[in-house]
């Protein structure tokens, strides 16, 4: 009955959601209030109606019922708790389900926290909303349905895939999908702004915390799944340039660009139309991304075998609603009126390279997803594009952006002083080129690393010029400097902070190059020498798991003869499907990471073993960690500026451009 | 400067970074790419040693070797012509004889391929498209047609 219920609720989401397509969209043209007032209301019911659906199919998971054809398939009586939940959204029907619970709550969040946006606007976003939601529910409900029941129920469930039966489960694919499905946000915003025949640097302020709050999960997204990868597939890569990781990439890149873009014209009403472009491209992207990801069009970790309608479906949609869009902005873009053009050195002239930057890196990440598949359909044959090609074309198009983006935050806007800020960042530059040279003399070989290293120092110091520029006063006591320095916006701190995240990851991406990695036959009491530290095999122990059977190799950590940490590296065998997997024994030491995985059992009892010394390795997490705190900080100033908003509007006779909260 | 020159000089720069990017694409795209090919047609082909290849097909049953921990020899089928193997590393979680494997590496001699990349794939049932098609092309595809089970967003 619960089951029922939540197939029934899921059914009336997309009547609702029709309904919020259509009738805000006639009003929001024809500026009648009573069709506008429709939307948020039934914006927040389509989101209860879909967390109903949502809720009872988790309770389906944990409570193993199996008559329904996804519990069956992806459960087992035995798998432990954590992973029954995420086990709902861990194969396709239940993530396909998670995509629209999520885009229920930027729907509702979106009628609640927009009260203060024109009417008409609001109302059209939310329509664009309701096609996005109405497409996907349908597409839910006619191809791949979690409520499917099972006439003859089994007894037992063939569980989930252990590779999935990990934490990473639970964090990953909500973060990424917040972030993929924020990004319709933006979209709905521009496709509304086209519809509406209207822009201006309001508009920009209405989109800017949406955007902010896609990118924020997009970047934690993808950093969480870069982790997971990194630490399950037991080789120590972290970035395969795997297709539907470029999936993933590309909408960050153009969400990245859009972030920047928009704020051009915010401050400086320039820029409008690149802006509504390039918030139409990031959705797209990450459409484009669902499609790669759940047609089953790719050879890839993640693409498995699927039902070709599905591709088909979301072939459909994809065509729909870029095409759609696309055409949109063919027609109404000549209407919105164009900002001025600037000065090419200024802040606005930086942000246009960096935007120039970004979306080029992007395209070479879309030409070498897509061109195998297209000369596939063309041509039949099969060809592979390696990491080689995306270190060789994406690197170069990174390295100007690494080393513009502190000149670009020393610019000021209408016209920037170049000489002025290469002046102010000599220190910078200074403190990279010793860090690297001392690096390149304590390490050696290989220097790319240690240019790498010190254009990342650069960028980390570089990046704090611009606000140690503006706390730091001549003469200044430390009291008057602290007032300075919280008083400066949150803002200018979320874009230090952001950059030298990004400073930072490029540090854990040089110092790979220092990697060691070896690989032999263990025995217990073996001492074997990685890197600074000795490890000892203390004994293979056998070791029963709830739903798995494993040896765990239990192994000491020493520097010298002091204990530093234990890893237990282990073999895992689940049962029920009869699937070994490898469990990577790994430690953090100062930053860097000891990193060991084992294989199966030789016949002599040995064990071979995989092991690494990473040095450095965790800042490209940390850095990605850095870049969402600074979107977080960023993300906080315009609450301040909300406060200032509302007081002034409360003073009769204000509030030409109020801004929605987040 | 005029409105006209700066719009010039965006437009100018744009073109010189879309060139820039172009020309390392192209670059790029004729040293790293690799062709995909069954065992059949790499016997039938005349490749000379060096070329870049991925392979797909299902390890041979009692192929494989490992003269030690690093190194393992086995031989790709696709049940008409075999390719031999060499790889050093230790091999997927789901490397078993008489499964489905994507081997990517150097040809070395005809028929001989020294592998720096060895997939096999998350999942028992799952067979790398590429070798299900080929099966399918020499007609000894067995399997059923792939199942709807479907993975989420990563591995």
């Amino acid at each position: 009955m619960i089951v029922e219920t939540g197939h029934y609720a899921l059914v009336l989401a997309l009547a609702l959601s029709i309904i919020q397509s259509l009738l805000p969209l006639y009003g929001g043209l024809r500026r009648e209030p009573g069709l506008m007032a429709i939307a948020p209301p039934v914006a927040i019911m389509q989101f209860v109606l879909i967390s109903i659906s949502f809720a009872s199919l988790t309770w389906a998971h944990v409570a193993s019922d199996f008559s329904l054809l996804n519990v069956v398939e992806n459960s087992h009586s035995t798998k432990p708790m954590i992973y029954k939940i995420s086990g709902v959204w861990g194969n396709h029907e239940g993530s396909m389900l998670l995509w629209v619970l999520i885009l229920g709550v930027f729907g509702a969040s979106m009628a609640i926290f927009s009260r203060g946006m024109p009417s008409d606007l609001r109302a059209l976003t939310l329509s664009v909303q309701g096609w996005i939601g109405s497409a996907f529910l349908l597409f839910i409900l006619l191809t791949s349905n979690p409520f499917a029941r099972l006439a003859r129920p089994p007894i037992e469930g063939q569980d989930l895939n252990p590779i999935l039966q990990d934490p990473g489960l639970a964090i990953h694919p909500p973060l990424l999908y917040l972030g993929y499905v924020g990004l319709s946000m933006t979209f709905s915003f521009a496709a509304a702004a086209l519809l509406a025949g209207r822009i201006d640097a309001s508009w920009a302020r209405f989109v800017r915390p949406w955007t902010l709050i896609a990118w924020i999960f997009l970047t934690l997204g993808i950093a969480m799944g870069s982790y997971w990868a990194y630490y399950t597939l037991g080789w120590g890569g972290f970035w395969f340039w795997d297709p539907v990781e470029n999936s993933s990439l590309m909408p960050w890149l153009a969400a990245t660009a859009l972030l920047h873009s928009a704020s051009v014209m915010e401050k400086r009403d320039a820029l409008k139309v690149w802006t509504i472009f390039l918030a139409i491209l990031a959705f797209s992207l990450s459409l484009l991304g669902t499609f790669l990801v759940r047609s089953g069009v790719l050879t890839s970790v993640h693409a498995f075998a699927t039902d070709p309608t599905r591709g088909v479906f979301i072939l459909l949609i994809l065509v729909f609603f870029i095409g759609g869009s696309l055409a949109l902005f063919a027609f109404r873009a000549s209407a919105l009126r164009t900002g001025g053009i600037f000065a090419p050195i200024s802040r606005e002239g930086a942000m246009v390279l960096n935007n120039l930057l970004l979306t080029t890196s992007c395209a070479t990440v879309f030409i070498g997803t897509l061109y195998p598949l297209a000369l596939e359909a063309l041509t039949e044959e099969k060809i592979s594009v390696g990491p080689p090609f995306f270190n060789m074309t994406f690197g170069p198009l990174f390295i100007p952006i690494f080393l513009a983006m502190p000149i670009g935050q020393l610019l000021s806007w209408k016209r920037g002083d170049l000489l002025g800020a290469a002046q102010r960042l000599t220190f910078a530059v200074a403190l990279g080129c010793i860090g690297g040279l001392a690096l390149a003399a304590w390490r050696g070989e290989p220097f790319l690393a240690a240019i790498a290293a010190a254009l990342a120092i650069y960028l980390v110091v570089g990046s704090f010029v611009d606000v140690a520029g503006r706390i730091f006063v001549r003469g200044a006591s430390a009291g008057v400097m602290l007032a300075r320095a919280t008083g400066l916006p949150r803002s200018a701190w979320g874009t230090a902070v952001a950059h030298a995240g990004v400073g930072l990851t490029l540090l854990g991406l040089a110092a790979t190059g220092w990697g060691i990695e070896k690989v032999q036959t263990i025995r217990p009491g073996d001492q074997i020498a990685l890197g600074p530290w000795s490890l000892v095999v203390k004994s293979f122990e056998p070791r029963d798991g709830s739903n798995f059977k494993a040896l765990v190799v239990h192994t000491e950590i020493r520097d010298g003869n002091r204990l530093v940490a234990e890893i237990e590296p282990a073999r895992r065998l689940f049962s029920t499907r009869q699937m070994a997997t490898s469990e990577a024994g790994i430690s953090t030491l100062s930053f860097g990471q000891v990193y060991v995985t084992v294989s199966e059992q030789n016949p002599d009892g040995s064990l071979d073993a995989r092991l690494y010394w990473k040095p450095l390795v965790s800042l490209i997490w940390l850095g990605a960690l850095v870049m969402s705190f600074g979107g977080l900080l960023s993300l906080s100033d315009r609450r301040l500026r909300i406060g200032v908003a509302r007081r002034a509007q409360r003073k009769p006779a204000s509030a030409p451009g109020s801004v929605p909260a987040e | 400067m005029s409105r006209k020159g700066r719009r010039l000089m965006l437009i100018g720069i744009a073109l010189a970074v879309v060139a820039c990017a172009a020309g390392l694409t192209l670059f790029a795209l004729r040293g790293s790419v690799s062709l995909f090919m069954t065992p059949t047609e790499v016997a039938e082909r005349p490749l000379s040693a060096g070329a870049r290849l991925r392979i797909g097909g299902l390890v041979k049953e009692g192929s494989v070797i490992k003269p030690d921990a690093k190194t393992i020899t086995f031989a790709v089928t696709d049940t008409n012509k075999d390719v031999a193997v060499t790889y050093t590393g230790i091999v997927p979680d789901l490397f078993r004889e008489g499964q489905g494997v994507v081997v990517e590496g150097v040809i070395e001699a005809p028929s001989r391929l020294r592998a720096d990349s060895v997939l096999a794939k998350h999942d028992e049932n799952y067979m790398p498209r590429e070798v299900a098609d080929s099966l399918k092309k020499q007609g000894v595809w067995q399997g059923a047609e792939p199942s709807s089970k479907s993975s989420p967003a990563r591995p």
